[in-house]
């Protein structure tokens, strides 16, 4: 019989758990109370699920006010001389770089709607009246901005006319005295019909009133001047340039145009022209988003936090439970790494599983509340694909300290309890 | 003759107020083949031999050779190693997995010392067959009877081929009749030339084993047979 014996004169060969096993068995673990790992996961499928709609819905409605936005502050494009104040009326000829026939070349380029210029008019301290006469007992005369104007700035402002009618390029070229009324102006100067062809008084010049705005859309400045055709401010008042131009263009070509107009209207010194043009929509975007995040990501983040607490909680009782498991692993030769690293996989798969879930559910939200609302859902890709490992990641930590205390455990003392 | 264990003056004492010395100067020599009874009421520290016996647990003074290894001097590792390799366990409890079939029960004895996969699944079946549970491999501990189950966790101590099974009063929740097949799995065991060790209270067990060794308040005194 002692040929049978083998003492241990070799060397003793540590235990292993293979990857593989390790998966397995935490895999089985799982499986073993599905009701209970399914109560388990369900916080982190709602911490996940709420980051996932949360960054999802955000870019979405983010997209969404953009795709508003654009319809009419975006299609707005503006250029005025960079050495002089902005709106400001050069006397000089040299002075802008701005030429007269601004109209017509801001016109010809592909993508503009309409174009004008606008100018403020130096009428050097006239006073305005409706009436020829000095009323010594009331006020008849007035100080009021006047504006020259090309025919095409009522188009690219978006003016609309009370009554009567615009000027049009045959008054600006043989520079008749003219003139169109914001409301605002034309309330101050007593007249609010234009039949019976009221004139106004600009000095000694008598200006024909044709037309009052109703509205104007941009550069509600016109709403309180008087306005005149270019050619007549030039032969009353010697208006030397135009001040600026207003441009209004399609949906999506303002920033092309923003980049061309300077060219086209001074072509040697394009650099001397300041041009203004929407708010990058990439900026608004995330401007909206951020605001729309930080609000949701903290709540988010609190569900998650709230789901590790559960999943950590839960292995804590599981390991509890499982006693009797762990001091039998530890007879059968299991070392405590290698009951630690199986409460660990157990709850970081736990997590993971409740990503996959959870990124689903979010996804599927963010497309419910888009068709709900008929926006086009828009979603970074890599978002639903790092959830899980996100979820992962959060069962892991929830899992340290219960797995620790697992492979703390005496077999001796594991092996007296039940099961 | 060759010894698989030897014990020399080996005591356990529990740290308390008073200390509760549970083992004191036990000597005892296992050879290869015994089949030795560990007999002794309740709290006569029989259970501490036993853990001591099974390196679950170091004897506080003394020294503990097995197969002619000094267990004192290993590490926490390598004594967890040799459990692995050299030891198997029947517990009273069975701890069994319960969401587990016979057959995973029996593999997981062979799971953390080095058996390759693909030979785990042969030699767990081999065991189960080798206990007369052939044609129960894929019945979860649920679906077994109290003395099948026993005889699922003797599988699974003997799967890695051990040198010595220990067995914790391994019929305490049978009833005499699943008891007595039991017993004779043991001696069926006994004689493929297992070592076994049981711890008992039930003279019915203990009268079965070649040796009897006699435990009372620590002490041990072997029977002359």
């Amino acid at each position: 019989m002692s040929e049978q014996v083998k003492p241990i004169t070799h060397r003793i060969v540590r235990s292993r758990l293979l990857i593989r096993d390790l998966i397995a068995e935490a895999v089985a673990g799982m499986l073993a109370r599905p009701g209970r790992t399914v109560l388990t996961i369900l916080g982190t499928v709602l911490g996940v699920a709420a980051l996932v709609a949360t960054l999802g819905l955000a870019k979405t409605a983010g997209n969404q006010i953009v795709t508003r936005f654009d319809a009419l502050a975006a299609t707005s494009v503006s250029v005025s001389n960079r050495t002089e104040g902005f709106f400001f009326s050069p006397s000089r000829e040299d002075v802008s770089v701005i030429p007269w026939d601004a109209e017509d070349r801001i016109t010809r380029l592909n993508g503009v709607v309409a174009a004008g210029t606008m100018t403020l008019v130096d009428t050097e301290g006239e006073l305005m009246s409706s009436v020829p006469i000095n009323d010594p007992l009331g006020q008849t005369r007035y100080a009021v901005d006047v504006i020259a104007a090309s025919p095409g700035l009522f188009d690219a402002v978006i003016a609309d006319l009370g009554t009567g009618r615009f000027f049009d390029s045959g008054h600006d070229l043989r520079r008749e005295p003219v003139a169109i009324l914001g409301p605002a102006a034309a309330a101050r100067l007593n007249i609010n019909r234009v039949d019976q062809q009221p004139a106004i008084f600009i000095g000694d010049n008598t200006l024909a009133v044709m037309g009052i705005l109703d509205d104007v859309a941009r550069e509600t400045s016109l709403l309180q001047s008087i306005i005149i055709p270019n050619g007549t401010a030039r032969e009353l008042f010697g208006t030397g340039a135009p001040a600026e131009v207003h441009i209004r263009t399609e949906v999506g070509a303002a920033y092309l145009i923003g980049e061309q107009a300077p060219i086209a209207l001074s072509p040697n010194e394009p650099e001397k022209l300041r041009v203004r043009v929407p708010p990058e929509p990439r900026a608004v975007r995330s401007g909206v988003e951020s605001d729309v995040n930080t609000l949701f990501l903290v709540l988010g983040g609190v569900a998650l936090l709230v789901g590790a607490i559960g999943i950590a909680n839960v292995t804590l009782v599981s390991v509890l439970e499982r006693v009797g498991e762990i001091g039998l692993r530890r007879a059968v030769g299991a070392a405590r790494r290698h009951i630690a690293s199986q409460f660990l996989v157990e709850s970081a798969a736990m997590g993971f599983v409740g990503g996959v879930i959870g990124a689903s559910a979010g996804v599927l939200v963010v497309v419910a509340v888009s068709a709900n609302r008929q926006w086009t859902p828009v979603l970074d890709v890599q978002v639903p694909l790092l959830a899980p490992f996100a979820g992962a990641i959060v069962g892991l930590v929830a899992g340290l300290y219960p797995s620790w205390r697992a492979s703390r455990l005496e077999p001796v003392d594991a092996l007296r309890g039940g099961t | 003759m060759s010894a698989v264990v030897e014990l020399e003056a080996v005591s356990r004492t529990f740290p308390g107020s008073p200390p509760v010395e549970a083992v004191k100067e036990a000597y005892l020599t296992i050879d290869d083949g015994d089949y030795v009874a560990i007999v002794g009421p309740s709290g006569s520290g029989k259970s501490t031999l036993l853990h001591i016996l099974g390196c679950l647990d170091a004897p506080t003074a003394g020294r503990y050779r097995l197969l002619g290894r000094d267990v004192g001097e290993l590490s926490d590792g390598l004594r967890t190693a040799l459990r692995g390799t050299e030891i198997g366990f029947v517990f009273q409890a069975f701890h069994l997995l319960s969401y587990r079939t016979a057959l995973e029960n029996v593999m997981t004895g062979l799971v953390y010392n080095r058996t390759p996969r693909r030979d785990r699944r042969r030699q767990a079946r081999e065991a189960l067959e080798r206990v007369g549970l052939g044609h129960r491999l894929d019945f979860t501990p649920r679906q077994l009877s109290g003395g099948e189950r026993q005889r699922v966790a003797i599988a699974r101590a003997i799967a890695p081929k051990p040198s010595l099974l220990l067995c914790d009063e391994p019929t305490g929740n049978l009833d005499s009749k699943t008891t007595a097949s039991i017993l004779d799995l043991f001696d069926e065991l006994r004689t493929d030339g297992l070592t076994l060790v049981v711890i008992t209270h039930e003279s019915a067990v203990s009268g079965r084993a070649e040796r009897q060794v006699d435990m009372t308040d620590g002490i041990l005194i072997e029977e002359a047979s």
